[in-house]
């Protein structure tokens, strides 16, 4: 159905978006690549040096590394089987018939989290968290439990990331997956609730064929949030106390702009970068050939 | 029989449908209430539900402390990397759904790659880049950078719209002369607006949201909000009625917007792998 059109037409309407993101997106990091073959820190720039692959064997022998990767992946093991689960759950409520009216309503509601700077939600987990001014541990008082010190305990502070992420992240699986739920053919549903009685059978056999693609998307989404996740622990604990909130991205922050070592945070940004793309290659291969 | 269970259902599903509402909107209603508070009732422990609200945290974070030309800057970024990122897409996206072309996938393929790429990857480069063009600490900078994550989401949700515009349109206009130039401004373009609105509201959001490259590249003068918001927690006394006063300023224009555009917030987020 397309046009064939001459080269000099296509390269003027694609020209100028593709230049764009050429500067933008790929300049840069070429540079970052050349710096991470180079010892270079901005408090000693005299002694910058071409160093060869030296700045990448410190990153993958650097335990400070590997543990805030494998804080980050902890992150992720913990809190997306829970957005996962209570967003399906929501969506399902959402997805059956009647109440339409607040059911829109809700639907505006679970729009709001994620649409929030996630800088303001890490100030906010500051503000409601806070051991003696906080709300939440006011909350947990009424049902007879101690203030909890979320922020200034490293257990706690994790923890109190992971509840902030599930806060923020499960209402967009929750509507990612009503999207893949309203892809069922109605005719097929009808039928099935005919057949059976149970709501689990449905969701097992007819729904959830359905629901892989969204699945997908969540994961590979998610993953790529979580290597990426800076503002929100930034702002509510500088990754600390200690390290216990240094997720992989705050940690590279904390190299290149805190320590000034440029050439070891653009080796362990490459690095991370190489690990986001595998994974989400790893993904579409898994799951979408049960799709096909 | 059947009639009182549906109908303690129905109320379970009401009470659910409630219990979720106020698990997502909680949290706003503490931040709006935190900034009414002066820094006294914020202390109070227990935290205090009932008091006399002021607007004193607004006044000062407005004119003292630097918020309201924060976010003048944070608007004029977020705006000029949105018109700059439909100037530059929109025709772009009438490419990818109109002509045929070797290496089309490729190209598409790149376009979402770009959602993968964490800023932190990009943002010492460019700090060194920028500091070296003389770029570092102004607009142009960010506008640039947020080109990253805007031009894709421009692309993307576009692409689809042209491709909604019936293409019999296009070969009676071309059959009258016109050239593919003048088919995409006065044809395609007008009847792809609803396209280019979401994906603005979807640009200005995510660049309006922004704080990695903000903190690093524009420490002073070209500071937007949410880079403001974080230097509030500097020093040893927190300030919670005007963080939360920055918070909500920084964050009502954004939440408007995602209201506005609802239906389409999911698509953009997800780069359109969901409808």
């Amino acid at each position: 159905m397309s046009f064939r059109v001459p080269r000099r037409t296509i390269a003027a309407f694609l020209g100028p978006a593709v230049a764009a993101l050429a500067i933008v997106g790929i300049v840069p990091l070429l540079y970052a690549v050349w710096k991470s073959l180079h010892y270079f820190n901005l408090t000693k720039i005299a002694q910058q040096r071409f160093v060869g692959l030296d700045n990448y064997g410190a990153v993958l022998t650097d335990p400070v590394f590997w543990q805030a990767m494998g804080r980050t992946a902890l992150l992720f093991a913990i809190a997306v089987p829970v957005q996962i689960a209570l967003g399906l759950l929501v969506a399902l409520v959402l997805h059956r018939p009647g109440l339409s009216f607040w059911k829109t309503l809700t639907r505006l509601s679970l729009v709001l989290p994620m649409a929030t700077t996630y800088a303001v939600v890490g100030l906010l987990a500051q503000v409601m968290l806070n051991q003696k001014y906080g709300v939440i541990n006011q909350m947990l008082g009424w049902i007879g439990i101690d203030a909890i010190n979320f922020i200034g305990d490293p257990t706690n502070a994790f923890i109190a990331v992971v509840l902030w992420d599930i806060w923020q992240w499960t209402p967009f699986v929750a509507l990612v997956l009503l999207a893949g739920l309203s892809t069922v053919p109605p005719e097929i549903e009808e039928a099935a609730k005919l057949e059976t009685k149970s709501n689990r059978t449905i969701l097992r056999h007819v729904q959830l064929p359905f629901l892989i693609p969204s699945l997908v998307a969540v994961l590979i989404l998610r993953t790529a949030d979580t290597l990426k996740l800076f503002d929100m622990p930034f702002t509510m604990t500088r990754g600390g106390p200690g390290s216990a909130t240094e997720f992989i991205a705050v940690l590279i922050e904390r190299v290149g702009n805190r320590q000034f070592d440029i050439g070891m945070a653009a080796a362990q940004s490459i690095i991370m970068l190489a690990i986001t793309i595998i994974l989400a290659r790893l993904y579409i291969r898994l799951f979408y050939r049960e799709v096909r | 029989m059947a009639a009182p269970i549906q109908r303690r259902s129905l109320w379970g599903e009401a009470l659910l449908l409630l219990l979720i509402c106020l698990f997502c909107v909680f949290p706003f209603y503490w931040m709006v209430t935190t900034s009414l508070k002066t820094q006294v009732v914020a202390l109070e422990s227990p935290p205090v539900w009932w008091f006399t609200p002021t607007l004193a945290n607004y006044r000062e974070v407005l004119f003292i402390d630097k918020v309201g030309p924060a976010l003048i800057n944070s608007i004029i970024v977020a705006v000029c990397t949105t018109a700059l990122a439909v100037g530059l897409g929109t025709p772009a996206a009438y490419a990818l759904a109109r002509f045929e072309f070797r290496g089309k996938t490729d190209l598409w393929f790149w376009f979402i790659t770009n959602r993968f790429v964490s800023p932190v990857v990009l943002a010492f480069p460019v700090f060194l880049i920028s500091r070296e063009l003389g770029l570092r600490d102004t607009h142009l900078a960010l506008i640039l950078m947020y080109l990253t994550f805007t031009l894709p989401i421009v692309i993307w949700i576009c692409t689809d719209q042209f491709r909604s515009v019936p293409q019999e349109l296009d070969e009676a206009a071309l059959l009258e002369g016109a050239s593919q130039w003048r088919i995409f401004r006065s044809i395609c373009l007008p009847l792809a607006m609803p396209g280019v609105a979401v994906s603005s509201i979807l640009s200005f959001i995510f660049s309006w949201n922004e704080l990695l490259f903000a903190y690093i590249l524009t420490p002073k003068a070209a500071k937007t909000a949410p880079a403001m918001a974080v230097t509030f927690m500097e020093g040893y006394d927190v300030p919670y009625g005007k963080i939360m006063a920055t918070s909500t300023l920084i964050v009502v224009p954004v939440l408007i917007f995602a209201l506005l555009a609802s239906r389409h917030l999911v698509r953009g987020l997800t780069m359109g792998a969901v409808k």
